[in-house]
């Protein structure tokens, strides 16, 4: 397959100046990622400059037959790792053509947060860890686990290195560079407690960015467990019983938290959170009530709680954070399937702009 | 294969100013595509300096054993991405040894319609979307579906990501790189609602060269597919019951469409195009009766409609032509095994030559 890959990893820089942008939306049902490809004449780094698209919203039941356009925006560049040169991935949200932001477009809403004065006055910054699982394609069992049976019980398994412990460690290294190469802000990354489950983590990133680095990090994921064959998954309890479930702790701080006296900002915020839980529940993805237990590393989905260096509570205080009186804090509700922009807009939303 | 690879690979510049010329022209059933090589004492850029030809027609049902020769004579000139270098494909259309075009021949008619004065003064853009879809070699079945069985209904594949929702992503990648490099004005790609059906649009061309690109990009996907074992399928309703057909909707404007009031011109147009609807079906591909249905995003085979961002019509006109009073349409009948030349040269004589 060689002759096939020549192709695909051609350098077309020294034929001709044009580029492809890959364009990316999130579709009908919130989580789905979709993609299509357009030749531009020239390289652009400058979203506001690309041209407006739109897709057969029909086909991703986000529009009817008879009214199917429906117009995606660009919003953030990225260097394409899979088609390398000047190419680029672009984050885009989708509109009506009347110029109304569809349902599922998320973003919209999370921009006018991010956009409020008093929230760019504090410079919101998160680190989203996100948690994911392999399976593997035909059988939809995780990775590397015995078909029709389970692996030994979770321990081995956290940070563990070794082939009957790590499963799938080429897709995460493999993410991890493409991702440093699209220019995603991404930290870190490892294996997690229950096997052929992994996590990476996107951050510090101010604002609306997070959002857009989090959906391009889980586009370029599933890219490449395509090319290697799995499935992925973000679904935050896969298997049921005694295996841990799958979140996407938001790490979270403003400037008044990072500087001197910032511990009693945290612990204002962290109450105005506490007031308003349901409703950051109901917005932190769907099923989580399958995680978030009380076992397994997670608070009961019913109460808030908060504790430093804690991993039962809904919300976590660090201890060096603790130590120096400033710093971040944890928030461990939002499950693996989250929609970032929501999210993160929402914990700024809450404890900077909501009046309790 | 890593030393049969080096030897394909070979850059032949530095040991020889020899070039190799591969001829490409549409064998007897009207869409097998044909071609062999030579070799030429050095580069050539323009198609009339080029050698004509001559192929064994009655090994491709288009001569008889006694009178076997057919001509070839080069049309237009492409970088071959497969030889690299100075080397090149030729398309090539078809001549008795008398210098008449042989019955299979689509371009010659096409090309004297296109050199109407009248029809070269409206310069007619075409942008074509070929749909196709990709088939495992041995069973016939599309790639990626379980042999003996169906993979899920509808929904996810349109533009998808995953090993569970887009099957053959490294061919299409691997053409689309391909086809700039040749030349071709291949303007994107995108994963089609069928699964393992896919979608790359050319153009804009003006007049003979949208058939000329839109064949040879048909010849380098099918040369891909080749490399990669899968086998390429232009059939309109590849898989009967609920699930999509392929067609190869053409995009069509004028001089006159693309300026002010052009949307009257188009309006026109499409008038006219309603009056010949029977004609224009009969060359717009066998088979097409399985396709248009009326389901599936495609409009009922016996009638004629049309309508804005309305994927279920005849024609469709974006809603952006709409609303800029000038543009393009969409004619969504043509299926995906047309022949480019018959359609583009059809269209622009019903819409700019004939007269009801």
């Amino acid at each position: 397959m060689s002759l096939l890959n020549d192709l695909v990893n051609l350098n077309l820089c020294d034929v001709t100046e044009k580029v492809i942008a890959e364009y990316i939306w999130i579709g009908g049902s919130g989580m789905d990622m979709r993609s299509k490809a357009r030749t531009l004449p020239g390289p652009e780094s400058d979203p506001s400059r690309l041209p407006k698209w739109n897709y057969d919203g029909s086909s991703t039941e986000q529009a009817t037959g008879d009214n199917s356009e429906v117009i995606i925006c660009p919003q953030a560049i990225f260097r394409d790792p899979f088609r390398r040169g000047r190419n680029m991935l672009v984050m885009c949200d989708a509109y009506a053509p009347t110029g109304d932001p569809i349902p599922t477009n998320k973003r919209f809403n999370a921009d006018k947060i991010f956009s409020h004065p008093d929230v760019v006055a504090e410079e919101p910054w998160y680190g989203i860890e996100q948690e994911y699982t392999l399976f593997q394609k035909d059988t939809k069992w995780p990775l590397g686990w015995p078909v029709g049976g389970f692996p030994a019980p979770q321990g081995p398994y956290y940070c563990g290195v070794g082939s009957d412990k790590a499963f799938g460690r080429d897709i995460v290294d493999a993410h991890y560079k493409a991702c440093l190469f699209a220019g995603i802000n991404i930290s870190g990354i490892n294996g997690e407690v229950m096997p052929g489950q992994w996590e990476f983590q996107a951050g510090p990133v101010t604002g609306i960015s997070s959002g857009d680095q989090v959906w391009m990090a889980r586009y370029i994921l599933e890219r490449i467990t395509e090319i290697a064959g799995a499935v992925l998954s973000f679904d935050p309890k896969p298997v049921l019983g005694d295996w841990n479930g799958a979140g996407a702790h938001t790490n979270y701080s403003t400037k008044s938290m990072r500087n001197n006296g910032g511990i009693n900002v945290i612990n204002e915020a962290i109450e105005k959170l506490s007031k308003r839980h349901k409703e950051h529940i109901a917005a932190y993805g769907k099923g989580n009530e399958r995680r978030l237990t009380g076992l397994h590393e997670t608070a009961d989905i019913n109460t808030f709680s908060w504790g430093v260096a804690n991993r039962g509570a809904s919300v976590r205080v660090g201890r060096d954070t603790e130590k120096e009186g400033k710093g971040y804090f944890e928030d461990r509700r939002p499950s693996s399937n989250m929609d970032p922009y929501v999210v993160t807009s929402m914990i700024a939303e809450t404890t900077i702009l909501w009046k309790p | 294969m890593s030393l049969i690879n080096d030897f394909i690979k070979f850059n032949l510049n530095e040991t020889t100013r020899k070039s190799i010329a591969e001829y490409l022209w549409i064998g007897g059933s009207g869409m097998d595509l044909r071609s062999k090589a030579r070799t030429l004492p050095e580069p050539v850029t323009d198609p009339a300096k080029l050698p004509l030809w001559n192929f064994d027609g009655s090994s491709t049902d288009q001569a008889p054993g006694d009178d076997s020769e057919v001509i070839l004579l080069p049309q237009a000139i492409f970088r071959d991405p497969f030889r690299g270098g100075s080397n090149i494909l030729v398309m090539c259309d078809t001549y008795t040894p008398a210098g008449d075009p042989i019955p299979t021949n689509k371009r010659f008619s096409a090309d004297k319609i296109f050199n109407h004065p009248d029809v070269a003064a409206e310069e007619p853009w075409f942008g074509i979307e070929q749909e196709y879809t990709l088939l495992q070699k041995d069973t016939k079945w599309p790639l990626g579906w379980p042999v003996g069985g169906f993979p899920g209904p509808q929904g996810p594949y349109y533009c998808g990501v995953g090993a569970d929702k887009s099957f053959g992503r490294d061919i299409v990648d691997a053409h689309y790189k391909a086809c700039l490099y040749a030349g071709i004005n291949i303007s994107g790609i995108n994963g089609e609602v069928m699964p393992a059906q896919w979608e790359f649009q050319v153009g804009p061309a003006t007049g003979i060269s949208a058939g000329d690109q839109l064949w040879v990009a048909r010849y380098i996907l099918e040369r891909i597919t080749e490399i990669a074992g899968v086998v390429l399928s232009f059939d309109p309703k590849p898989i009967p019951g609920d699930w999509n057909g392929a067609g190869a909707h053409t995009n069509y404007s004028t001089k006159s469409m693309r300026n002010d009031g052009g949307i009257d011109v188009i309006r026109k147009a499409i008038e006219k195009l309603g009056l010949r609807h029977e004609q224009h079906i009969a060359a717009y591909g066998e088979g097409n009766d399985r396709r248009l249905t009326g389901r599936h995003e495609t409009a009922d085979i016996n009638s004629f409609s049309w309508g804005v961002a309305n994927r279920g019509a005849s024609i469709r006109v974006g809603r952006d032509t709409e609303k800029a009073g000038k543009g393009y349409f969409e004619d969504r009948r043509p299926a995906s095994n047309m022949d480019p030349y018959v359609v583009t040269s059809m269209i622009a004589e019903t819409t700019i030559l004939w007269k009801p």
